[in-house]
């Protein structure tokens, strides 16, 4: 079950739309950060709360790259990979990290710490290559800066 | 040519390096929202359309539509609500202009939300944000408290007695969102699938009722056009595409950033002597003068004023005036391989012309960048690309048409190189 705040907060989104449904993308969202990924119990709940089959909540799901229906590593770290990132070595430094934590993008680490990515144009392209950890970005970036930031994640 | 440019002018970021202008205080301590309190108190919504009309604002996020023309489609005799939407879902790649305008001038924004507001009579703007700008969305976020705590938003606008309230949404990771329906639909709750048009926005838009759809830059210069009149506007840029826009310039360039400036400027300019050329003292190879969905132009080219109308005499166009500049090491075919992977990605996959499309021509790029390739599969390519151009319900499919287009039309002897070398000639080029 969703806690009170969760279910509070998604009733909030609600209230904001003139359709129920037009919170669903939010109330996934919420859901996912109370939760770490999105099991499928928890998708029908939400579907419940929507007045939705549980397949037309699935489907939402699956469309759209943030949200897991697997348990995710503690940490995002998304390597942007469109043109320009590349062009300035983003795809490099995908590479280094995919050896440096011994994962593929896609994967998580086996301490659950990292799971890596790659995204397209996370719209930063004056400070290529970049990545982005959670919810924040990083510019500008080499090899030895990146290693510091992922060494400094818990 | 019709090519004005009477000074060097930048409106929209003026004041982008004060960090207070964020806040509602800075904002109005540079004379802010006194022009939408005028418009709205002073003048009729048809006024405000005809002045927006007059002053021939295209909207700036990629498809280059008259934005005072697309405000008259609204309904004005319809009961119920109307809506406005702000497309915050920037995601086309090398543009990252509506980021930062965003988040160095969130108040701007808003100020261009309430003068089309009240023109088309929406009680409602949909502030739509791609899910990745959480910092942004943040700063507009506290923008929205902060001017709905100061009555600047809510039921009483700037005590105008016109009632508007702006909520955001985020989005969750789809690049299709961006395409107007596409978005109205996630808007909706739902899978960000393109509708079929028509019916259109201004019709049956947001939730059934009827909607206007702008790009966050349009809006910013909205106020500008009212602060300063029609006639100013004009004066910048050309004419058929006045005012300034924030170009983005990426990639092989000595200063990567936004430089606002008249819609016009040459694109040669904008690259070297803004952006300060090519590192290294490298020569251009090409560059894309709109993000990756529009066609590149070679070296020689690059002498063309940035405005749709010059542009399309070179097979390009504006797009979001995301620059992308490549120096000679760079593989042309790796190019394609990036772009079509990218559109590989990002096809909702709701045409099979897309979805079947755009996998086909990401997969004949790796082969032909591995040395697999023969001189056959440059004419699947354009076979391929050809069959994808104009048959889908929304443009995505034509964007991931045109670059490949474009590539074997300026650079087929590239791909042909590869072909018989059986491997990639260009070693120094970036890593794939």
């Amino acid at each position: 079950m969703v806690s009170v705040a969760t279910r509070a907060a998604i009733d909030a989104e609600i209230a904001k739309m003139p359709e129920k449904r037009g919170a669903l993308l939010a109330a996934l969202r919420l859901v996912q950060a109370e939760y770490g990924y999105l099991p499928p119990e928890v998708m029908e709940e939400v579907a419940q709360i929507f007045g939705l089959h549980p397949t037309e909540v699935f489907e939402v799901v699956s469309f759209y790259n943030h949200f897991h229906v697997q348990p995710r590593g503690r940490h995002e770290v998304n390597v942007c990979t469109s043109l320009t990132c590349s062009l300035r070595g983003g795809r490099g430094l995908l590479r280094q990290l995919q050896a440096y934590l011994g994962v593929r993008a896609g994967q998580t680490t086996e301490d659950g710490r990292i799971s890596l990515g790659h995204e397209e144009c996370l719209g930063a392209c004056g400070n290529a290559p970049m990545l982005r950890i959670d919810d924040t970005y990083h510019l500008d970036l080499d090899w030895v800066r990146t290693q510091q930031l992922l060494d400094g994640l818990e | 040519m019709g090519h004005r440019v009477p000074h060097v002018t930048h409106y929209l970021t003026e004041h982008f390096a004060d960090p207070g202008y964020t806040t509602l205080s800075g904002y109005r301590a540079q004379g802010g929202y006194e022009t939408a309190r005028r418009v709205l108190a002073e003048q009729s919504p048809e006024e405000v359309i005809g002045t927006l009309k007059n002053a021939g604002l295209k909207g700036r996020g990629g498809a280059g539509f008259d934005a005072g023309l697309k405000w008259s489609f609204m309904p004005r005799d319809q009961a119920g609500p109307s809506y406005l939407v702000c497309n915050a879902d920037e995601s086309e790649p090398g543009s990252f202009k509506d980021r930062v305008l965003m988040e160095r001038g969130p108040h701007q924004l808003l100020e261009g939300i309430l003068i089309p507001a009240f023109a088309t009579g929406a009680a409602t703007t949909f502030l739509y944000i791609r899910g990745e700008y959480a910092e942004p969305a943040r700063i507009l976020q506290r923008a929205i408290d902060e001017a709905t705590a100061g009555g600047v938003l809510g039921s009483n606008v700037l005590g105008t007695g016109f009632a508007h309230q702006v909520v955001l949404v985020r989005g969750a990771g789809a690049y299709i969102c961006g395409e107007e329906t596409g978005l109205l639909e996630s808007l909706e709750g739902k899978k960000g699938q393109p509708r079929r048009k028509p019916p259109y926005p201004a019709e049956c838009g947001a939730f059934g009722r009827p909607t206007t759809v702008n790009n966050v830059e349009t809006f910013c210069h909205v106020p500008h056009v009212f602060a300063r009149g029609v006639d100013w506007f004009r004066s910048i840029g050309t004419e058929e595409s006045p005012g300034t826009t924030l170009f983005g310039v990426s990639g092989h360039v000595e200063r990567p950033g936004l430089y606002e400036l008249p819609l016009g400027t040459r694109l040669d300019e904008i690259i070297f002597e803004h952006a300060g050329g090519v590192p290294g003292g490298r020569k251009l190879k090409a560059a894309i003068p709109g993000g990756v969905s529009m066609p590149l132009l070679p070296a020689g080219h690059l002498d063309v004023p940035m405005a749709n109308e010059f542009l399309r005499e070179h097979g390009s166009s504006l797009g979001t005036g995301g620059v992308i500049v490549m120096d000679e090491t760079t593989c042309m075919v790796r190019v394609g391989c990036v772009i079509s992977e990218f559109f590989r990605d990002e096809s909702c996959g709701q045409c099979t012309q897309c979805r079947e499309g755009t996998g086909w021509l990401h997969k004949l790029m790796l082969r032909i960048e591995r040395g697999g390739g023969t001189e056959a599969d440059l004419d699947v390519l354009e076979d391929v690309a050809g069959k994808m151009e104009g048959q889908t319900i929304c443009a995505f499919a034509d964007a991931a048409a045109w670059p490949v287009q474009a590539l074997l039309r300026h650079f087929r002897s590239e791909f042909l190189e590869h072909v018989r070398a059986e491997k990639c000639p260009f070693p120094e080029s970036f890593e794939l």
